[in-house]
């Protein structure tokens, strides 16, 4: 569709660790990918495909060797990782790692509410965040609306990683960057957390990549869906054929656009 | 002996703000800094050097602290923009203000180096002599109300400061860096920020030390760390259920009072001064390994006892 508006644009990417020694790994080679306004897209692939390397370089956790990145028009290709942190909200694989275990809920709500600003001497939360912050949390339905001053370290893995995901929309971002934030959950949990992420990306039509490791997941949700094969993007699928995708198919295609057997990573994407 | 407990009671105020100090880059940067050795001394130093020549010790006192917040962005930078490893980006900033401290003191003697000031001379120019001229009170108990005043009074400053969203941003790195970059905070700046305070308040704490003894001595630095952390721990230990963070340092406070009046008390009943450091040393190994002793002890406890009855774990995953 040639009328849609870009959001995100990687061209001609490519990342090398270890560059010149024997460890070297093409992470990215020469990728390039359009994510339009308001795409929920899911990304899947093996073990070393490139899709963690792909959301590191996004948000510029390290630079990248070659290519350009921008985003919404403005040029990320140079900007350090913290400039760059108020364009996206991010929940990491890990539920410890999206808050700080040692601040209060609301504290931690109060980091977010200021991403990408800068801090001052002012009041760290204000009274009237914290009641913004109580509104948002009740959404949740976990009830941690009444435990708004306890140490997020005290709280289970779900409940972090629902937090976390509040805490990256609660000011809108460009874009929502989610990287396997239910793999480390429990089915239960990782189900409600994935119907609370369909919800809030839903309610903004946020600009969303979300990376998994279940195909049924990927299939299930968002508009659509590309899978990463050794640094390069190896299908893009969306719309209706996207609809009408199942996890065999999605195996079949695998094989022929790599033209590799799946044996290896069957485990984990299935 | 009250003497000897009250003489410890005004070290332990004059000693709190090394802890607290010790507190912000240890507990609250996780960043175990050794550079407070260096930075205590610096303060004496700095602090003796200008009322020599005839500075306002308040004024003195202030450039002690910022003189400690200077060696503080050093290690900071080293350990942040230079990458070197915090334990070794410590030690270097330690060692350089080693020859810093002595050029320091030789400015005042004019007598290339000098390793340490006299300022009996001066004694009625310190802080403790201008608050003993207009009290009237003797030594112990103006040390006493100054320590106190003092620690007071950095306890409600750090509390403000930890509150506010520079502060948060600070406290936040210590816990999850990575978090933060995600938010946009920028942790090399934030951890440079908490060390330059963090040793600021122990130069000032070096300051407020010499201008007390009327002494300042290149080695006095020497185990600073180590009695820092014995208080923090006695501190915790003592107030262990405490949510509050201005409560939080005031425990650490009352923990350096009782280190100095537990330490007076050894040594008046005649432990030779020498052995103090190794007795120190041994407070704190044992109690930073007794959450390990602890668990040690209770497996052993359930091994043998045929209850499989486990019990409520606090849970992070």
């Amino acid at each position: 569709m040639a009328d849609m508006e870009v959001m995100l644009s990687l061209s001609g990417v490519t990342k090398i660790f270890n560059a010149g020694t024997v460890n070297e790994k093409v992470a990215m080679n020469n990728l390039s990918l359009d994510v339009n306004k308001g795409d929920f897209i899911t990304v899947i692939g093996g073990n070393g495909a490139g899709k963690s390397t792909l959301m590191n370089a996004v948000t510029g956790v390290f630079g990248i060797d070659e290519g350009k990145i921008t985003l919404d028009g403005i040029d990320l290709t140079h900007m350090s990782e913290n400039r760059r942190a108020k364009y996206f909200g991010r929940v990491f694989q890990d539920p410890m790692m999206g808050t700080v275990p040692n601040m209060e809920i609301q504290e931690n709500l109060a980091l977010a509410f200021r991403r990408g600003k800068s801090h001052g001497l002012k009041w760290g939360i204000t009274a009237a965040e914290k009641r913004l912050y109580r509104e948002q949390i009740a959404r949740l339905g976990l009830g941690l609306e009444d435990r708004m001053s306890a140490k997020v370290g005290l709280l289970s893995g779900g409940q972090r990683q629902a937090i976390t995901l509040l805490m990256s929309t609660l000011v809108r971002p460009k874009m929502l960057l989610l990287d396997e934030h239910t793999a480390a959950l429990d089915p239960k949990t990782a189900e409600k957390v994935l119907a609370l992420t369909d919800e809030i990306v839903g309610e903004d039509s946020l600009t969303t990549l979300m990376v998994t490791h279940n195909m049924r997941n990927a299939i299930d949700y968002g508009n659509r869906l590309i899978m990463m094969w050794d640094g390069k993007i190896i299908l893009d699928i969306s719309g209706e054929e996207k609809k009408k995708l199942t996890v065999e198919a999605l195996l079949g295609a695998f094989s022929k656009a790599s033209g590799s057997e799946f044996s290896n990573d069957r485990t984990l994407l299935s | 002996m009250i003497a000897t407990i009250t003489a410890g009671v005004s070290q332990g105020f004059i000693w709190a703000m090394l802890a607290l100090g010790v507190y912000i880059s240890f507990r609250l940067l996780d960043f175990a800094d050794l550079s407070c050795e260096g930075s205590i001394t610096l303060g004496a130093s700095i602090a003796a050097m200008l009322i020599w020549k005839g500075m306002n010790p308040f004024l003195a006192s202030l450039f002690a602290f910022l003189g400690g917040c200077i060696a503080g962005s050093v290690t900071g930078i080293l350990a942040t923009k230079l990458k070197i490893p915090p334990i070794l980006a410590g030690i270097l900033t330690m060692i350089s203000l080693y020859s810093i401290n002595i050029h320091i003191m030789s400015f005042a003697t004019g007598t290339a180096g000098t390793a340490n000031l006299q300022l009996l001379k001066y004694s009625k120019k310190t802080i403790f002599g201008i608050i003993r001229r207009l009290t009237g009170l003797d030594k112990t108990y103006a040390a006493l109300i100054v320590g106190a005043v003092a620690a007071i009074a950095v306890i409600f400053i750090l509390y403000w400061f930890f509150g506010t969203e520079l502060g948060c941003t600070i406290r936040a790195t210590g816990s999850n860096e990575k978090m933060c970059r995600a938010q946009g905070i920028n942790t090399d700046t934030t951890k440079i920020i908490g060390l330059a305070i963090s040793n600021g308040m122990i130069a000032l704490s070096g300051s407020m030390i010499c201008q007390n003894q009327n002494f300042s001595d290149v080695n006095m630095g020497v185990g600073a760390i180590v009695i820092g952390l014995a208080s923090i721990i006695i501190g915790e230990t003592i107030f262990m259920r405490a949510k509050n963070f201005a409560l939080k340092l005031f425990g650490i406070v009352i923990g350096s009072v009782i280190y100095r009046v537990v330490v007076a008390v050894v040594i008046y009943s005649g432990m030779p001064s020498t052995d103090l450091k190794l007795m120190t040393a041994i407070i704190v190994m044992v109690a930073l390994s007794l959450p390990m002793i602890k668990t040690y002890l209770f497996s052993k406890k359930r091994k043998h006892s045929k209850k499989m009855n486990t019990p409520e774990v606090q849970k992070n995953g």
